[in-house]
């Protein structure tokens, strides 16, 4: 038989004592059944709007080769921009009469990047990047070199693929 | 008045008035030669009112979708009366606000007034600085114009730069892998409801943080003033000082309508995803010290992409913005000298890159 400061209690369990008719113990598993359940119907609220707020994934219709160009519709040493699926590609005819097509996002922070004929380079005016006709990230923020995409003449269309992965 | 003391009685014998108001009465705010300081805050109020009022009237009219947006908002300009002025205002509003909620943070900072007990104010205050930057990003993009696409596809390029979470949070403020009419819509969103409300709220707790301490008074007067308290002068917060910011208000507007109307804010061209970046496109001032940092950093810094470093360090420069008065205790006296350099030295770096950003090159 023990007795607590409280008064006269009957100990029910060795560590259950009952005091005023409160269970600590019952009543720590009722707290935690509560806390449970709104934690849980708060998941249950929260999941929805989280899955919400991400957008569905947009089907790239581009596929991996599009036609870019007309021959003859650029001059030697000048450039247009093409659609390669929803990003810009850059079309360029050289100098030396050569076609060469690149991804037109910049590496460092994905602004579009143009073609100078003064300089034959790739230059991003965002922040001063400076490309090659290879695509080397020469000078500038950028990290990495642009994607370099394959040109075909196909009768008077010129062509655009995705290199295939070797 | 005599017409409207009985309204004012009815309302006295039901909310009892003049217990709600004897706070206002009692404020005072301290006299010395910064007092001028201490307008900033109200003046940065004063700004953000404007924005929610024409805000509300360019909502009238405007379209937040990629076909609409841009001929919206040339619409307002060329058709709307007085639409020029509004949506003119709202861009000079905007601008100047972000000014004086940064010289409100530098004052405060440079006076000590984030010190126990006011630590709670100082941050409040430093979140809505990042809000108001929030606001300027989001708004820019609105009018769906070159500069502004561009500023958008850099702004959240860099946000995608985070370690971790950066593509997810990436994709949820471009509602997709590319800046497209989806983003339009999203800054649309938190431009008029999301930033609003949390700026509401938080500007709330400010305000009543700043009346339930009562206003600062800079370290070393306030000494002087213990030691000798018949050298110290205040002022009723009301009408005394009110009505003198009221006045600064008043100029404020002046000086908006006559910036307003002498240099409409321009509209640009429109936006174009398969354009590539003009030459000379650069953001608005205030993000041009971070724009120039990113120019300048080396691509590479032992195998990590300069950028990823630049940016990790802006974010790390926020967040011991936020962290100031928590830093101070810690280090005591020469810590808070050294703290005043390092703060004058941001001032600096801020200046010098703003300054070399406009310079031609």
């Amino acid at each position: 038989m023990r007795t607590t400061d409280i008064g006269d209690v009957q100990p029910l369990h060795d560590s259950l004592v009952q005091i005023d008719g409160v269970n600590p113990k019952r009543r720590r598993v009722l707290k935690g059944i509560l806390g449970a359940g709104i934690v849980a119907s708060l998941g249950s609220f929260l999941y929805p709007v989280l899955r919400y707020l991400v957008p569905p994934p947009v089907a790239d219709l581009g596929g991996d080769t599009v036609v870019a160009g007309r021959v003859g519709e650029l001059q030697p040493n000048s450039s247009k921009i093409f659609r390669f699926g929803s990003r810009p590609g850059l079309l360029i005819r050289t100098a030396n009469d050569e076609y060469r097509a690149l991804s037109a996002t910049c590496t460092h922070l994905g602004c579009t990047v143009q073609y100078k004929p003064d300089q034959h380079r790739i230059w991003c005016a965002c922040h001063n990047g400076m490309f090659d006709l290879a695509g080397r990230n020469i000078s500038g923020p950028p990290p990495r070199p642009l994607e370099v995409f394959d040109v075909h003449v196909q009768g008077d269309e010129l062509v655009v693929s995705r290199k295939r992965e070797a | 008045m005599s017409t409207l003391a009985p309204v004012r009685r009815w309302l006295d014998e039901r909310l009892s008035l003049d217990d709600l108001t004897a706070p206002l009465r009692k404020k005072t705010v301290p006299v010395h030669r910064l007092t001028y300081w201490y307008f900033l805050g109200g003046m940065t109020l004063f700004l953000f009112v404007v924005q929610v009022c024409t805000g509300m009237l360019l909502l009238l009219y405007y379209r937040p979708t990629a076909n609409e947006a841009f001929e919206s908002v040339q619409y307002i300009t060329t058709k709307v009366q007085f639409g020029w002025l509004v949506r003119s205002i709202h861009s000079w509003s905007a601008n100047l606000m972000v000014f004086t909620a940064f010289a409100h943070m530098f004052s405060v900072f440079f006076l000590k007034a984030y010190r126990k007990p006011r630590e709670l104010t100082w941050l409040t205050g430093v979140l809505l600085l990042f809000l108001t930057l929030a606001f300027g990003f989001s708004g820019y993009l609105l009018p769906w114009n070159t500069l502004a696409f561009f500023a958008t596809k850099v702004g959240t390029e860099v946000a995608g730069q985070v370690p971790l979470i950066g593509k997810p949070l990436l994709v949820f403020l471009r509602g997709g892998e590319d800046v497209t009419g989806a983003t339009l819509t999203r800054f649309f969103g938190f431009h008029v409801a999301v930033l609003p409300g949390i700026a509401t709220m938080l500007l709330l707790t400010h305000l009543l943080l700043v009346q339930f301490f009562g206003i600062s008074v800079p370290p070393k007067l306030e000494d002087e003033w213990a030691e000798n308290p018949s050298k110290r002068r205040e002022m009723k917060f009301f009408p005394n000082f009110a009505l003198r910011e009221l006045m600064a208000w008043y100029l404020a507007l002046a000086a908006l309508g006559s910036l307003a109307a002498l240099w409409p804010w321009e509209l640009g061209t429109k936006a174009d995803a398969f354009a590539s970046a003009p030459a000379g496109i650069r953001p608005e001032w205030y993000f041009m010290f971070m724009f120039e940092t990113l120019k300048l950093i080396p691509s590479k810094i032992l195998f990590i992409d300069g950028e990823v470093l630049g940016i990790l360090a802006f974010g790390f420069g926020g967040l011991l913005l936020l962290a100031v008065p928590f830093i101070e205790i810690r280090t005591r006296r020469l810590g808070s000298w050294l703290l005043t350099g390092a703060g004058a030295l941001v001032i600096a770096y801020i200046a010098t890159m703003t300054i070399y950003g406009y310079l031609p090159k």
